[in-house]
């Protein structure tokens, strides 16, 4: 046993995080800086990482479950309003099926946010969701959704088309969007799959979607508590740093180690996604993301707390933070569904 | 990032495995019940005689001079074995190796990791509990010896041990942290008297109070230099503050497992919030495991993280008094007609995990001063 980073995992790390640092928005208002938004979407294609979990050639993916990750708590540590864990996501799906690649491609999600849409007619009948598309309409006309079929023991892919624009659609997470899909609009079927999609592969796939979602809740946990723990030192009251103060200084404190005990299952969840037996690896999803969802809601409330009046402005980049939790911690279940989940399989107890 | 067993470790496992088939006493917790504690001597004999015990620590005085991922292996083997949690004695070892002189470290470590030597903590006192530094027990020379006089409290094991490493004033004239010194002391003599502390769960058999009244102590026990005390104190305090140091995974899952089976043996007859803080419990319980897999990972390095053993030991607490909580839930009224309840036991003894090792909120000042850099006021 070993849980350090590889020197290429450290490497990519450090790599993903200055990236993530020199092109993300620094404020609440540099958020509307299309231009420096664009810079930042073509360097994350750029560097290839948006095909991580891609065929790379022999049905295995391009990085595993550890790399991913790696990237998705860089991302999320600057609040870096770009898409990644949609796209990685869907290529990870479309190789499964047997795809070639399916870059740039999203997911669509039945409205829980839980797991994948799921179809049987030529039009879906309930609406779905895109979480986190690529805003470049060339890669994300349409989303994945699952063909539901009784009589074979796998799902086939199929497309439905997105007809909102992510560049533009207004959401809870300031930094990635979720597109409605309504009823009606139409499937697609995709050529080209020549493998079903088992339960396992959907097991697997729902592991590093829970693997991802809990990277992005770290990222966003580290990232908060470094502005916050900055700002707690400068802002003075009665003279003194607000941060001297021993009771900020223990709130700040219990979110350090909510943040620390987040990364140890976060990294533990990244790389059980391919080396574990798949319901072992969606176990360590569930347990991961149980504990950073409840972390990452404290964290970030604590950092709205500690600045005060003007945490709870527009202009403070705290609920920035805060947004992006909320959305990672709905997408693939919140604590309560992983607990359910978990009560389930561990506790034998049936809904 | 691997958390697979390497060849060795697998090799280790399997035969720890199998040994634990044949030779789990079947202990009750150290928490609940004074058994534990009675025959708590047998079990680390057991494990030192079979070879699982000091895994890390240098073959030179009995250890195994093994990488301390070992540890994690033997925690997990014994949670799964339903074992009783190894005895906690690293952060004797780590004082004494890292302070002591290598008379001290030949005389006393090989009898405190074989345990025919048992050992008690005697730092705080009545009036010195988180502010140790202000501790008023002395320690004057006379001759070839010190005369000790005061009063020890919340001494674990202090009636079972035949030694105490104790910390008092050799200088009264300097600073408070630069006067104390440390000795090894004999408890089996006229000058000192122990008697048990009942813990709110009942247990009797764990903490004592001990009073020094001219006790003797030759002076080459002194463990470091004379005023060397204060720095031996935080290090064996900060290995204290480690659950990888003090195995205590292996309780919270041993007591995690049990709810789970007495759960799972009839779901309907428990409610959805106690399903709920079983679940939680388990989690909770595999965030510290994969916490003390990543710190043992990262002293593969060599690295001592210092002052970061106190997010490790808030994070500890939280598990522990999470679990006990959840043990109180599943037990219910039970808990309140039956004072035998081992739930209702598990629950107080939790309480004093924000306590012992350091209070939580000195861990607190710890890391918003020392390793979030937040100013002090």
């Amino acid at each position: 046993m070993d849980t350090r980073d590889t020197p290429e995992q450290a490497e990519l790390r450090r790599a993903a995080r200055q990236l993530a640092r020199a092109l993300a928005a620094g404020s609440v208002g540099e958020l509307d800086d299309t231009v420096r938004a664009g810079r930042l979407a073509a360097a994350v294609r750029d560097a290839g990482w948006l095909e991580l979990r891609d065929d790379g050639g022999d049905g295995t993916p391009l990085a595993g479950g550890e790399e991913a990750a790696i990237v998705a708590d860089a991302l999320a540590g600057a609040v870096a309003d770009v898409a990644f864990s949609g796209p990685v996501l869907a290529g990870d799906l479309a190789r499964r099926a047997g795809l070639p690649g399916a870059a740039g491609a999203v997911v669509a999600f039945a409205a829980d946010l839980v797991g994948p849409a799921v179809v049987t007619g030529a039009a879906i009948t309930a609406p779905c969701f895109a979480v986190d598309p690529d805003p470049d309409p060339a890669h994300a006309d349409a989303a994945l959704v699952l063909v539901g079929d009784r009589d074979a023991d796998g799902h086939r892919l199929a497309r439905v088309a997105v007809t909102g624009d992510a560049a533009t659609a207004p959401g809870t997470d300031l930094t990635r969007a979720v597109i409605e899909i309504p009823p009606g609009a139409a499937v697609t079927e995709v050529s080209g799959q020549t493998r079903l999609l088992a339960a396992d592969d959907l097991a697997q796939w729902s592991a590093l979607g829970l693997a991802l979602t809990t990277a992005d809740l770290v990222g966003v946990m580290r990232g908060v508590l470094d502005v916050t723990v900055a700002y707690a030192a400068e802002r003075k009251q009665y003279g003194v740093p607000v941060g001297s103060f021993q009771a900020v200084q223990h709130l700040l404190a219990d979110a350090h180690c909510l943040m620390e005990g987040s990364l140890s299952v976060a990294l533990h969840a990244s790389w059980a996604v391919d080396n574990l037996a798949p319901a072992d690896a969606l176990e360590a999803g569930r347990v991961a993301k149980a504990y950073a969802s409840r972390a990452a809601r404290t964290v970030c409330e604590t950092a709205i707390q500690v600045h005060g009046g003007i945490g709870n402005t527009w202009e403070c980049i705290a609920h920035v933070y805060l947004r992006r939790a909320l959305l990672s911690t709905q997408w693939f279940g919140d604590d309560g569904v992983q607990l359910r989940e978990l009560a389930a399989t561990r506790l034998g107890v049936r809904a | 990032m691997d958390y697979r067993d390497s060849p060795a470790e697998a090799e280790f496992r399997a035969r720890l495995r199998a040994w634990l088939a044949d030779h789990n006493p079947g202990l009750p917790a150290s928490s609940t019940d004074d058994e534990y504690w009675a025959r708590q001597a047998e079990w680390h004999t057991a494990l030192y005689d079979a070879g699982f015990f000091g895994l890390s620590w240098p073959a030179r005085y009995g250890g195994h001079d093994l990488p301390t991922v070992f540890d994690v292996i033997l925690d997990e083997e014994m949670a799964a074995a339903g074992a009783p949690p190894r005895p906690s004695l690293g952060y004797l070892v780590q004082g004494i190796s890292t302070h002591g002189s290598d008379a001290i470290k030949d005389r006393f470590l090989p009898g405190l990791i074989n345990g025919t030597e048992r050992w008690c903590q005697g730092f705080s006192e009545p009036d010195a509990g988180s502010d140790l530094a202000s501790l008023r027990t002395t320690a004057v020379r006379d001759g070839d010896e010190f005369v000790i006089d005061g009063h020890k409290i919340w001494t674990s094991y202090s009636d079972v041990a035949d030694w105490c490493i104790l910390l008092a004033r050799t200088d009264p004239d300097v600073p408070k942290h630069k006067g104390l010194s440390a000795f090894a002391v004999p408890m089996d003599q006229p000058g000192i008297e122990q008697r048990p502390l009942v813990m709110i769960n009942g247990v009797t058999k764990e903490f004592g109070q001990v009073t020094f009244t001219g006790a003797r102590v030759k002076a080459e026990n002194m463990i470091g230099e004379p005023g060397e005390g204060w720095r031996l104190a935080m290090t064996i305090v900060s290995h204290e503050r480690e659950p990888g140091e003090l195995g205590y995974v292996a309780r919270y899952a041993k007591t995690v497992k049990g709810m789970e089976h007495e759960v799972h043996a009839d779901p309907g007859a428990f409610r959805p919030d106690q399903h709920e803080a079983v679940a939680w419990a388990h989690v909770q319980t595999e965030m510290l495991r994969l916490h003390v897999c990543r710190r043992l990972s990262e002293r593969l390095d060599g690295v001592d993280h210092g002052p970061g053993g106190s997010i490790d030991k808030l994070l500890m607490t939280w598990v522990e008094q999470t679990v006990g909580s959840a043990a109180l839930s599943v037990s219910g009224a039970r808990s309140v007609v039956d004072t035998e309840d081992v739930a209702l036991k598990t629950y107080l003894y939790s309480r004093a995990q924000s306590v012992m090792g350091g209070t939580s909120q000195i861990q607190k000042n710890i890391i918003a001063t020392r390793i979030l850099g937040l100013p002090t006021s």
